[in-house]
């Protein structure tokens, strides 16, 4: 009897959130629809392929990226949805990965195309394409100080201009550096932290 | 050059500094007008005063330490930053949410987007005169605060989700009060309309104003209403549906003409559209857990997403770098703010001053987003 009743206990599925969370699996992606799209228009510039959570990365060559992002415009993906970049401080291929994310209206297909920079190496600007990248392309060079050739106003955006050094680097101390900007520096101490209690103690 | 100096050469342009401490920038934006008398040659934007290195601080923080920090971007909008950072985690974990979870999210969601759209409204009839408009539409906006404030203790910065649901189920009488609001609104929202839908003045202030075309709006990113208002159907809520919004039924209004009073039209719409799905959410509102199994320490596998949500200002996005650790490793926020705000010398090209005003107001701009 006791068995019996332990028997529909164990066989009522789990719901999904009940259960353990399985994580999303990196997959080779060379034979995906849209990475043989962009391999058909520019043969050889795909450098890998990986599809993640359903969202399929490109990487290609910094030499080639404005012959690929231009074919891809070409074929549908008119809206630069996201332009960022991300700072691994000692690899050896490149200090940055400067990431792309392209949308097609069409067939609501959205791909990454990345390109590996080290650092100082300029990249050639996307704002004549995509004009909304212009400001995303100032951010990027704000926080992590890599050079767009050909855009037209590579100003800083998020801070001022004189400020040392790219926040958003990993060598950047959080709680930033000294700009020479304080006004009380034996209350406030230079770079933040907490305010000194007046007169000693 | 100075303007007393451009006056005395009898040069016809010149440069006027517009903000950032001007009342109808909507926080510290700061604008150089390049004008020819009254007309506008070029504007250039200067932001950052606001700039907290929120994305930077994410990177030392823990995952659930990050959602307080998204509420303190786009302030106007606590819930829909939070539902799109939370979102992003739970898909690179792999994570399914319980269905009640989902439905309470979208409540909330869509009870932050009728609020900040209030706000807009509030904000945008003040800026081109219209005062009146502000003191019915506030109080609507309490109402929302209040509701906020019995769920989770706060009015605006939420921090009302979790990685695998939300904290808390509905407190007793919740539902009840909240159907007693959407009931309400629609008779408000055409109150509001009534004052301004028709007006001439607010008309001849709107129509004709801030002109962009579907193209040109994609080719500058623009997302949200701005978008919309220039006649393109998008929206992330049904492009890529997130929570459970492919299970109630909306329409996406959009504009024809991409001007100031489309996107008035297009928003007031929205809040209609919102108060319907809002109707819906209470109504299938299944029963069950508010939270799916989650491990204690959230570390998420190696690997990057991106996900956004429709937030009421346009498309956020997340895109999360995780390294495998306790703590990302990268998150960039894809500020719709941001991205809307770089659209604006486009737009008032050729207009007069007070116009600046008026496509302020009509881009819907927090500036707690835009320089995060």
């Amino acid at each position: 009897m006791s068995e019996q009743s332990k028997v529909p206990e164990q066989a009522a599925a789990k719901m999904p959130w009940e259960e353990k969370p399985v994580p999303p699996q990196p997959e080779e992606a060379r034979d995906h629809p849209q990475v043989q799209e962009l391999e058909q228009a520019v043969p050889g510039a795909v450098l890998e392929a990986v599809r993640f959570a359903g969202q399929v990365t490109v990487v290609v060559e910094l030499s080639r990226l404005l012959a690929v992002l231009g074919k891809l415009k070409e074929l549908g993906y008119k809206f630069l949805v996201d332009l960022t970049a991300v700072d691994w401080q000692d690899r050896p291929e490149g200090r940055f990965d400067v990431v792309y994310w392209l949308h097609r209206h069409a067939d609501a297909a959205r791909l990454r195309v990345k390109v590996r920079v080290a650092d100082g190496v300029e990249v050639r600007s996307v704002v004549h394409l995509w004009p909304t990248a212009n400001w995303m392309e100032r951010e990027v060079f704000d926080m992590f100080g890599i050079y767009f050739a050909g855009h037209p106003n590579l100003e800083r955006i998020l801070t001022w201009e004189g400020f040392a050094g790219h926040p958003l680097r990993k060598d950047f101390p959080v709680e930033g550096v000294d700009t020479g900007a304080a006004v009380y520096p034996d209350i406030y101490p230079p770079g933040g932290g907490p305010v000194k209690p007046k007169g000693g103690a | 050059m100075p303007v007393l100096e451009a006056v005395l050469a009898g040069s016809e342009e010149m440069e006027v500094s517009f903000g950032p401490q001007h009342p109808a920038t909507h926080g510290v934006l700061r604008l150089v007008l390049k004008v020819d008398g009254e007309r506008i040659v070029d504007a250039k934007p200067i932001i950052g005063y606001l700039h907290r290195g929120t994305e930077k601080l994410f990177e030392r923080e823990t995952y659930p330490q990050c959602i307080p920090h998204t509420d303190r971007m786009d302030y106007t909008a606590a819930a829909t930053n939070n539902q799109g950072f939370v979102g992003a985690v739970e898909k690179l974990m792999g994570i399914t949410i319980p269905p009640r979870a989902a439905y309470i999210r979208m409540i909330l969601a869509e009870l932050q987007r009728i609020a900040s759209h209030i706000i807009w409204l509030a904000t945008h009839a003040l800026d081109i005169g219209a005062v009146t408009p502000f003191f019915y539409t506030f109080e609507e906006r309490e109402k929302i605060l209040d509701l906020f404030e019995e769920y989770c203790g706060a009015r605006l910065t939420l921090n009302t989700m979790r990685i695998g649901g939300v904290p808390w189920d509905l407190p007793e009488g919740w539902t009840d009060r909240c159907r007693k609001f959407v009931e309400e609104l629609p008779r408000k929202i055409e109150d509001w309309e009534r004052l301004l839908t028709n007006n001439r003045i607010w008309k001849a202030r709107t129509v004709g104003v801030g002109v962009i075309d579907a193209e040109k709006a994609i080719a500058w990113g623009l997302t949200g209403p701005p978008l919309r208002g220039s006649g393109v159907q998008w929206d992330i809520r049904k492009v890529f549906p997130y929570d459970r919004y492919d299970e109630v039924e909306f329409d996406i209004p959009v504009g024809t003409h991409g001007d100031t009073y489309d996107r008035y039209l297009v928003r007031m719409e929205e809040m209609r559209q919102s108060v319907r799905i809002i109707r819906q959410c209470l109504d299938k509102l299944p029963d069950g857990p508010v939270m799916a199994w989650v491990p204690k320490v959230i570390r998420p596998p190696k690997g990057e997403v991106y996900f956004s949500v429709e937030g009421p200002k346009g498309e956020l996005g997340y895109y999360i770098v995780s390294d495998g650790g306790v703590t990302p490793y990268r998150v960039r926020v894809r500020p719709p703010c941001f991205v809307n705000l770089q659209a604006l010398p486009e737009l008032v090209k050729g207009h007069l001053v007070a116009d600046v005003v008026a496509v302020i107001g009509t881009l819907d701009i927090v500036l707690g987003e835009i320089d995060r």
